[in-house]
Order: C-alpha cells, then structure tokens, then sequence
C-alpha cells in the first residue's frame, strides 16, 4: 500500500441520503398527479412541465456560469423539482413564453438572488406562480376543462375553478348551497375532475405521493397534516355557523392548490422550519390564511399567499422554536 | 373632494406633530451625555474594526483612549505613530511611539520540504485540523495550510501560496492587527519590527524537537545546532528548546547567521542578494533585480536553484 | 424478536449498517509482539508519571508510571523485559506523547498476579479495598471514553447511587469485542458486576444490549436469574444506544441534566469490557495490561477478535487478521461512528482501544460538502436534542457566545447529524470547534475570575 491514509474526524460513515437523492424522490412523488393531470388536461400537462423543467435548468445554469461564475448546481435536482411545481401551479393551457418568464423569476429571483439552493427564503415555484398570477391574470385564470387526451389546444373550453365559481357567486350575492350544485361533487373532485392548475386537481394522485414521501422518510407527516387539518377544522367551524355563506370543509380540503401546496409546497425543506413544534405552527398558519384568504380575500384560492406569507416567519420561527434539549427538564423517577 | 383632500392633509399633519412631541421627550428622556472626544478620536481612526487594539472596535478604542490619563499601552497598529500622534493632540496627551511591526510566517513546510504522510479530509479549518492531530505532515508545530490566517486577515494582506501549501504576507497591506497571529492554532505568525525596505531576517521554523527528529519530517527545519548563534555578533539570536530565536529588536539585519544555518532556516527576506553568492548562482544576479525592484509577480513566481528558492516563496515585496 | 420487551431513548438516533463482521470470531490471543509502546496517557486526565528508568528490567503487570493529579490512571508493563527508551511516540491522538518502549524478553509476570482461568465467585474485599484495587490497576473505561473507573465507583458526598448499569450494548456498528467478552467470559462478568455493586453500595444492576446479540442476551439472562439484584434488559437497535446518558435514559427513564453526571440521577454506568477488568483486578490482582479489540473490515481476510496487550503496534493486530489489504483508505481506530482516524500504524493498541476498522479506499473519502437545504434531519436525528445545522453555522461564523447559548457543550459527539446530512455537511467538525472555543472561553473566564 503505498497511498496515504485518509484521516478525517468521526463520523467515517455517511447514510445514503443524498440532496439528489430527496429530490428524486419528490420527483417521482410527484408522478401520480402528473399522470391524472395528463389524463385530463391531454397533451399540453405533458409537455409543459418538461418545457418548465428545461427552462428551470437552463436558467439555473445560465446564472450560476455567467452571472454568478460558480460551479453548476444542477446535480442536485432541485432545479427540477421547482420546475415541476411551478408547472403544477399553472393552468395548461398557457402560453410558452409567459412559463419561460415563469420560469425565470423563479430560478433568477425567487432563487439565485438570494444565493441558491438552501439559502432562498420563499419557496421559488411560489415566487415565480405568483409574479405570473399577478402580471399575467387573465392566462393564469382560465381553467381549460378536464377531458382527456382527445383535448386539442385550439378547442379547449375555459371555465372556472370550484373556487373561482364560489367566489364569483358569492360577489353576486347567490347563495352557497345553490353554487355548490354547478360544481363536480366531492368524489369527482377526489379524483380530480376539475378545472384547475395542472398538477393540483387530483387529490387521490397527490396523497398517494404523500404516502410515498412519508414512506421514503424525504418529509414528515408534521406539516400536511397539520395544514389540512387547519383548513379542515376552520373551514367547518365557519359552515357550522353559517352554511349559506360558507362551503363545507371537505370541499375546501378538495378545491384548489391545498393538496400540493401542503403535501409539496409547504414542505419545502428551505423554506419550512426545523424542528416539529415548529412546523406545527408554520402550518397551523398557512392553514388558517389560506381560509381567510379563501373566505374574506379578493382572490378565490389563497394556498400560495398563505405559504409565502408563513415563509416570511420561518427565519423567526426557527429563532424561537427549539427542540426539546435533553436533560432539560429534570425528570427524576 | 377637497374635504377628503382638506381631511387628509390635516390628520397626517396632526399624526406628524404628535409623533414629533413624543420624540422630542423620548430623546429628552433618553439623553446620553457623551464626551463629544471620543467622536473626534473616532474620526481619526482608521475605522477597520479589527480588534487589532485589543478592543472590539474602533469606537471601544476611542472610549479607551478618551477615559485613560495615559496612552500607555493603547496602540492602534493599523494606523500606526501616525494615528496615534493625532489621537494624543486631541486629548492633550503624549502619544506614545511604536515600532511598525509586519506579520511573518514562520514555517516552510511546502510541499517540497515537508513529505505529506496522510490525507486530511473534513472541515476546511486548521483549528479542527489541529485538534485532530499533527496534520498531513508528521511535524506538529508547522503550517497546517488551510488558511485560518487568511480567513482571519480583514486588510488582503495574506493568501495561499498553492504551490508551496503555506500562507503569504503582503507586506504592504499588513497592518499587524495581530488577526492572524490569535487565528494561527500552531502559533506560527510573529509580528517583527518593520525594518527598512520591509528587509527582514528570522527563523522560519518553531519546531521545538530535537535536530534528528525535526529534520524527518521537514528538510528545512531549525535544528537548533546553535551556529546561527555563534556567528551573530550583536546577540540578537538566542537558543532554546532546540530552536534559534532572532530578536527583531536587537537584530541588525547583518545576514551573517544566514549562510551559516544547515538547514536554510533562517530567511532573509527583501535583500539585494549577496555579493558573494553571485558567483556560485548564475541565476542569483536575475533574482536580485527582482528583489530590489520589490515586485509580488516576480518574486512568488521564480524559483532559483539554491537555497535562495526557500526564501523566495515567502517573500512578496 | 418479539421475544424481549424492548426498551430505548426517546428522541433522535439513527440506524447505520451494522457489519458485525466478526461477531461469530472467537476471541483468539495475539502473539506476544517483540517491542511494546506503552504511552504515559491512555485515559482522560492527567498524564501519569514514569517510576522507571530507561534500561530497567520490567516484568509483566509490574508499574511503570504512577497516576498523577486526581483524574488519572496508573501504567503497567504489558510484557517482560527491557525498558529501550521513555520518549516521545506518536500514539492514537494523532500527537507524539512520552511513551515507554520495551523490548520483550519473555512472559514472565507478576508473581502477585493470578492468571489461571479458575473463577474466583467468592469477594472477600471489602468496599475500599475493591476501588484501591481497581485504581492501582489503572483501569479506565474501556469502551473508548477511557474515564478512570475508580473516579466513577467513588460516589461524592451528598449524592447517592441506586442503580448499577453495565453497557453491553455495542452501538457502534463493525465492533465486536463486547459481545464476545459478554459470551465468552460472562461467568466472569457476573462477578465483575457484583463487584463494582459492592464498591458502589448498590442492589440493583441492569446490563443494557442491544437486541442484535441475542446469544449474549440468552446467557447473561440464564446467569442473571441465578443472582440476586442483576437483571438483563434487551434495548432497541438505535445508535446511540450506547451512550452513556442515552443509556440512562433508556434502562430507567431518568434524565441526566445538562452540564450534571449520570450519578446525580442515581445511576452509574460501566462498560461490560471495564467489568471484567475490575474482576481481573479484584480476584486476581492483575492490572489492566490487556484487552480485546475487534480487528474488521469488508476487505479485511479474516475479521476477528483478539486479546491483545497494551502496547502492541496497531500493523501486527492488523497482521494477524490476514494482513492490511489493497485498497486500504483509512484506518479508524474504535468503530466507524465515533472512533479515530490514524496516519500511521506503528502507532499502539492503548487502553481504550476496542477496535481496529479498516475502510477501503472507496468509503475512505467524504463527498463534496454541499450547501445545507435546511431538511432539519440532523435536528431530527440529534439525541440531545440541539440543532447541528445552527451550531455549524455559528462555529463558522465564530460566534462561540451563541453556540455556547445553544448548548453546544451538550453535544456527546455521536456524528448522526454528520452520518445522516444529504449535503455531506461537516457538522460534527466545526460542533467540536464550538465545543473547543467555548472551553477555552470557559477557561479564560475561570481565569478572570480567580
């Protein structure tokens, strides 16, 4: 033998965990809610968030070389990922060019400015979802009709989302109950027979990918649940006390971006907090701003404020919230 | 319209006025009475925040300075008699003068001189390096290379040499804050009197073991054989633990102890080359020229033959 | 499995691969090496001083450097003959430390010392008598923390000890010599255990091992049945099951507060290896001169475990288990989670040496350490509950004040938030720079105080 010993300190072991590795696997968690997305929406969900990833990797690439003159952080896949779930967040009937921008201000702003991966303190595909909500709100709000691969671009019908119509309804003064009846019901709405953004219409698909998340240990069960339990206990308390004005819980569960935006979104390792408790209260958070925005806001889905809202607290979360210490209390038995 | 306008106007003003009545008495309240010196002294001073004082920042030094009835023992090395002179015009004290010091390694275990014996891997810091054990070399005082002093160094005035493993100083930009000397976990840096032309002569090596010992792991280790001492004629050098030690304070930069050291040890560092070494190196009267003419390019990127090539890796200037 | 009730800590720990190459590998005894280096520390604390010269003859088991200070251990020979030098060798903390160098002659002992098989059942020492003995015998704790033992068996005023808990556990994953120990000398632990009992005024004793030594579990069981107070308790499959305050935690629920000793929760703990040393002691007046050490590796010929005096190069243990292989890229001494790296392999087994893991060149090297994505599985995994992800990023800023608020001097130094970081962070480095800074800001404190 005549190389040199490795020295180094313990650990001199390393588990299999890898950033590409989590990745991965949200990748593939994400897989069964692109596949009903694909289902309904027919070929555009297919080829916009590969389009979507490309542009996330091409931009993440062109920065990181020319702009910021470092080594490529593209192995890590966490370009993918937001490119993916910014397509998700999109309706599939949009243009190109308004995902490149996308794209861009979620790589470049929502990102790259603030230095990469793990140091971006909102969830970028967030960053880039709502600077297209708001620039470019008409594409942003018109919802093809789920209906399969027989769907072509040019004679897609446009209508509403759940939300949309409830909240539309609600402006005019019709009552809840009679709204309700003009959307799909709660089985169709499971299954994602729904307009919507291409990856957040089918809640089978989406839990499914949280079964897989939880089982590949990639996240905890801490934030989804805590989230949706959140809109589900609020949601229901408000049509306990008045079930003219309000929708029931289970809709709200089943409506709009709640599913991804808890199962993927909110989990956003960079930007959710580090410790249980305080995950628990990120998401208690998201929960209950994505009802009042859903309930008394100006716009019918309130998932993504609520999400980058809590981002904005997670650096003070994170100061406050601290695991228990052990031998912190003394426990003498 | 004008009513909104009219109402507007009049409760913002009012908000206005009411915040500033608050401020006044809060500002009243709060007062701080400072000695308005201490702003001054702070304006003088070079405003690096270096700690090189011994205080956190300049401000703290400032407050020292106005506070004490003496100057004794307050120096601020970056901005050295300069600085000082006029910090004591503005108390009314007499400033008291120091030597300008410059940092310098003491150690040259490049790869060359000093075998690599393991592979390091793990935090890229020579503390944590340190802790663990003697490093990628077998020597336990040397450089570890992982640039704790550079890292520590607020004014560019140390890099990496990547040919030789070892840290450089820029002899202009050192302000001998004393940063690198606390970062350094092996005590490597010494600050040593700014001589002339930056010239300086020491041993740079601190390796207390015996001769035999040292010089297995590091072929250009002080083996403390004493010679350095017996040539030097101010008794500037003094011996112990296996080690010479020349007092920049007494040293006349006379250069008699550097041909004698066996194990070129012992640095100068920004001299003309010697008359008599001319003869031996050919390519000697090529180095001096690069020396006088003082340039950083020259000086780290030529390697002569003899054991000029030791000196010229630490030096810059 | 379901077959013992499970018992283990709480919060954090992770499961590394458990590679217990050598757990079916009888302990065998190492040849006798010609030249010992026997280093004047091998324990936490104060070095010892030399009571021989260079030249001296020395016999097996005879002193060689009396304990010095208060936390300090005695140094025997480990084999007769002829003190060659007292100098400086490198040894296992990587450093060059005054060291005795003999030159074996023979294997002549102590005439004091017993070292026939036959089990002495019956103690006659009294309490004193047994923690001079074990103090005069330089025992220190034996699975790698090397605390001198007779410290730990003196209980201090004012507190009390109910509970005896002897560490068989073996967390760390490759190591095998407690689990031989506990198979092949468990009459003998049995009486180690009612020693140490005796020595600490205690009637309860519970052996913690995990529940992957099964045959270790079933004996001790059948013996532990046979005397009184001594119970076994299987424990889950979780590193860090061993450590001490986690061990605690485990067996009987107590906390160990942050910054106090286990026995201000009334329980002490002793590894199993340490037992039977005090056995040794007690019985048959023999010192700690040897011990079993776990030599491993996936490449390695024949993983094994040998009995193996203090002093002998770590390349002849090696040696004896086929050889260092090809493509040999590290060599650890103790296991893979918490044990040393070493440059060179002249260097010594020492007392707290309980194995030797040998890492071929392609598990030798860390991966390039990428930026932190905030996953918060090294909070998750910490079992002392602190944040791994904050304390490096304080040692990196230098902000020792603050790491030392977030209690980084509570780290026990396990690695799981290094083993488990998807960004291959470097946590456990610059957590121990933390603790570094802080004791000497500690220190600097106590100064300006006194």
């Amino acid at each position: 033998m005549n190389k040199l010993l490795t020295v180094s300190l313990s650990p001199h072991v390393h588990g299999k965990d890898s950033t590409s590795r989590l990745m991965t696997g949200v990748v593939i968690a994400l897989l069964p809610a692109w596949a009903v997305s694909v289902y309904y929406f027919g070929w555009a969900a297919l080829y916009l968030p590969v389009l979507s990833v490309v542009f996330c990797m091409f931009f993440e690439f062109v920065i990181q070389k020319y702009m910021l003159k470092r080594a490529s952080s593209l192995k890590d896949g966490s370009a993918i990922v937001t490119g993916l779930l910014l397509a998700f967040t999109l309706p599939s009937s949009l243009p190109v060019w308004i995902l490149a921008i996308g794209a861009l201000v979620a790589i470049g702003v929502g990102k790259m400015s603030f230095g990469g991966l793990g140091t971006n303190p909102f969830n970028p595909a967030l960053v880039g979802r709502v600077f297209l909500f708001i620039s470019f709100p008409v594409q942003l709000t018109s919802w093809p009709v789920p209906k399969g691969f027989h769907t072509s671009l040019t004679d897609a019908v446009t209508g509403a989302t759940p939300l949309g119509l409830l909240k539309e309804g609600m402006r005019s003064g019709e009552q809840v109950s009679t709204l309700l009846k003009n959307v799909p019901d709660h089985m169709q709405m499971f299954l994602g027979y729904m307009g919507g953004s291409m990856g957040e219409v089918a809640a089978a698909a989406l839990l499914l990918g949280f079964l897989y998340l939880l089982w590949k240990k990639i996240i905890t069960w801490h934030i989804p649940v805590t989230i949706l339990t959140t809109v589900f206990l609020f949601s229901g308390l408000l049509w306990l006390i008045n079930p003219a004005n309000n929708a029931d819980p289970v809709f709200h569960l089943l409506t709009g971006g709640v599913m991804l935006g808890s199962i993927f979104m909110a989990t956003d390792y960079v930007t959710s907090p580090m410790t249980p408790k305080g995950m628990i209260i990120y998401a208690t958070g998201i929960g209950l701003l994505t009802v009042i925005i859903r309930r008394w806001g100006a716009y019918p889905e309130g998932v993504q404020f609520a999400i980058l809202i809590m981002n904005a607290f997670v650096p003070l979360i994170n100061m406050y919230v601290k695991p228990k210490r052990f031998g912190e209390v003394k426990k003498n038995g | 319209m004008s009513n909104t306008v009219l109402y507007t106007v009049i409760s913002l003003s009012g908000l206005g006025a009411i915040a500033a009545v608050i401020l006044y008495f809060v500002a009243q309240k709060f007062k701080v009475t400072e000695d308005p010196r201490i702003d001054e002294v702070e304006d003088v001073l070079p405003h690096a925040n270096c700690g090189g004082c011994g205080y956190p920042g300049c401000r703290q030094f400032a407050e020292a300075c106005v506070k004490a009835d003496s100057l004794e023992g307050l120096f601020c090395p970056v901005g050295g008699n300069e600085v000082m002179a006029r910090v004591a015009e503005i108390l009314g004290l007499e400033a008291v003068e120091e030597e300008p010091r410059v940092a310098v390694i003491r150690c040259q275990g490049s790869f060359e001189n000093r075998p690599r014996t393991s592979h390091y891997e793990g935090a890229t810091t020579c503390a944590v390096e340190h802790a663990l054990y003697t490093g990628d070399t077998d020597c336990p005082w040397g450089c570890l290379g992982l640039g704790d002093c550079v890292e520590a160094c607020n004014f560019e005035a140390l890099y990496m040499d990547e040919k030789t493993g070892l840290p450089v100083v820029i002899d202009e930009n050192c302000t001998a804050c004393g940063a690198c000397v606390e970062a350094c976990p092996r005590d490597i840096i010494e600050l040593r009197k700014r001589n002339k032309k930056d010239r300086k002569i020491f041993v740079s090596c601190i390796n207390e073991d015996r001769g035999g010992v040292a010089r297995k792991y590091c072929s250009v280790a002080c083996i403390g054989c004493s010679k350095c001492f017996q040539v030097c004629p101010f008794d500037a050098i003094t011996m112990g633990n296996n080690l010479a030690f020349i007092d920049s304070d007494a040293c006349r930069l006379c250069r008699k102890c550097v041909p004698v050291c066996p194990t070129h040890s012992i640095l100068e560092i920004n001299f003309p080359a010697p008359r008599v070494k001319k003869e031996l190196v050919t390519t000697a009267g090529a180095d001096s020229s690069g020396k006088t003419a003082g340039t950083k390019d020259t000086a780290t990127g030529k390697k002569s033959s003899s054991g000029d090539s030791t000196e010229t890796q630490n030096k810059n200037d | 499995m379901q077959k013992y009730q499970l018992k283990t800590f709480p919060k954090g720990g992770v499961h590394p691969a458990e590679n217990k190459l050598s757990a079916g590998s009888p302990i065998k005894i190492l040849p006798l090496p010609e030249r010992v280096v026997i280093p004047v520390v091998q324990h936490l604390g104060a070095p010892a001083e030399p009571v021989v010269q260079k030249g001296d003859t020395v016999v097996a088991g005879q002193l060689l450097a009396q304990s010095k200070g208060f936390v300090s251990a005695n140094i025997h020979a480990s084999v007769s003959g002829k003190v060659f030098r007292i100098e400086e060798r490198f040894d296992a903390s990587g450093y060059k430390r005054l060291a005795f160098v003999i030159d074996r002659h023979d294997d002549t002992w102590d005439p004091a010392i017993d070292r026939s098989d036959t089990l002495h059942e019956h103690i006659t020492a009294s309490r004193e008598e047994i923690i001079r003995k074990i103090q005069e015998a330089g025992i220190v704790g034996m699975g790698g923390a090397t605390f001198p033992t007779h410290i730990k068996l003196n209980v201090p005023k004012g507190k009390k000890a109910d509970i005896l808990i002897i560490n068989g556990v073996e967390c760390e994953p490759f190591l095998t010599a407690d689990h031989r120990l506990m198979l092949e000398k468990s009459k003998e632990l049995m009486v180690g255990i009612r020693i140490l009992m005796k020595a600490l005024g205690v009637d309860r004793a519970v052996i913690g091992i995990e529940q992957n030594k099964p045959d270790a579990i079933d004996l001790l069981s059948s013996l532990a049945e046979k005397s009184s107070g001594i119970t076994v308790q299987a424990l889950k499959v979780k590193y860090p099951q061993g450590g001490e305050k986690q061990l605690i935690k485990a067996i009987t629920g107590r906390e160990v507060p942050s910054g106090a000793l286990p026995v201000d929760v009334g329980a002490v703990v002793h590894n199993v290896g340490t037992t039977l040393a005090a056995y040794e002691a007690v019985q048959k007046n023999k010192p700690l001169v040897e011990r079993i050490v776990t030599v491993t590796g996936k490449s390695l010929q024949e993983p094994s475990n040998f009995l193996v005096r203090i002093g002998t190069p770590v390349a002849e243990v090696i040696e004896a288990a086929g050889g260092l292989p090809e493509d040999t890229g590290k060599v650890v001494l103790g296991g893979p989670m918490m044990g040393k790296a070493v440059s060179k392999l002249d260097i010594p087994v020492t007392k707290g040496t309980s194995g030797i893991l040998i890492l071929p060149d392609s598990e030798a090297h860390r991966k390039p350490v990428q930026p932190c994505i905030r996953c918060a599985k090294c909070v998750s995994v910490c079992p002392m509950g602190l944040e791994p992800y904050l304390l490096m990023s304080l040692g990196q800023h230098q902000l020792w004040d603050k790491a030392r608020r977030e209690r980084a001097l509570d780290c026990i130094e396990c690695g799981s938030c290094s083993f488990i970081c998807p960004a291959d962070r470097p946590l456990l480095d610059y957590i121990r720079l933390d603790k570094m800074r802080i004791g000497a800001l500690i220190r600097k404190e106590k100064k300006a105080v006194s």
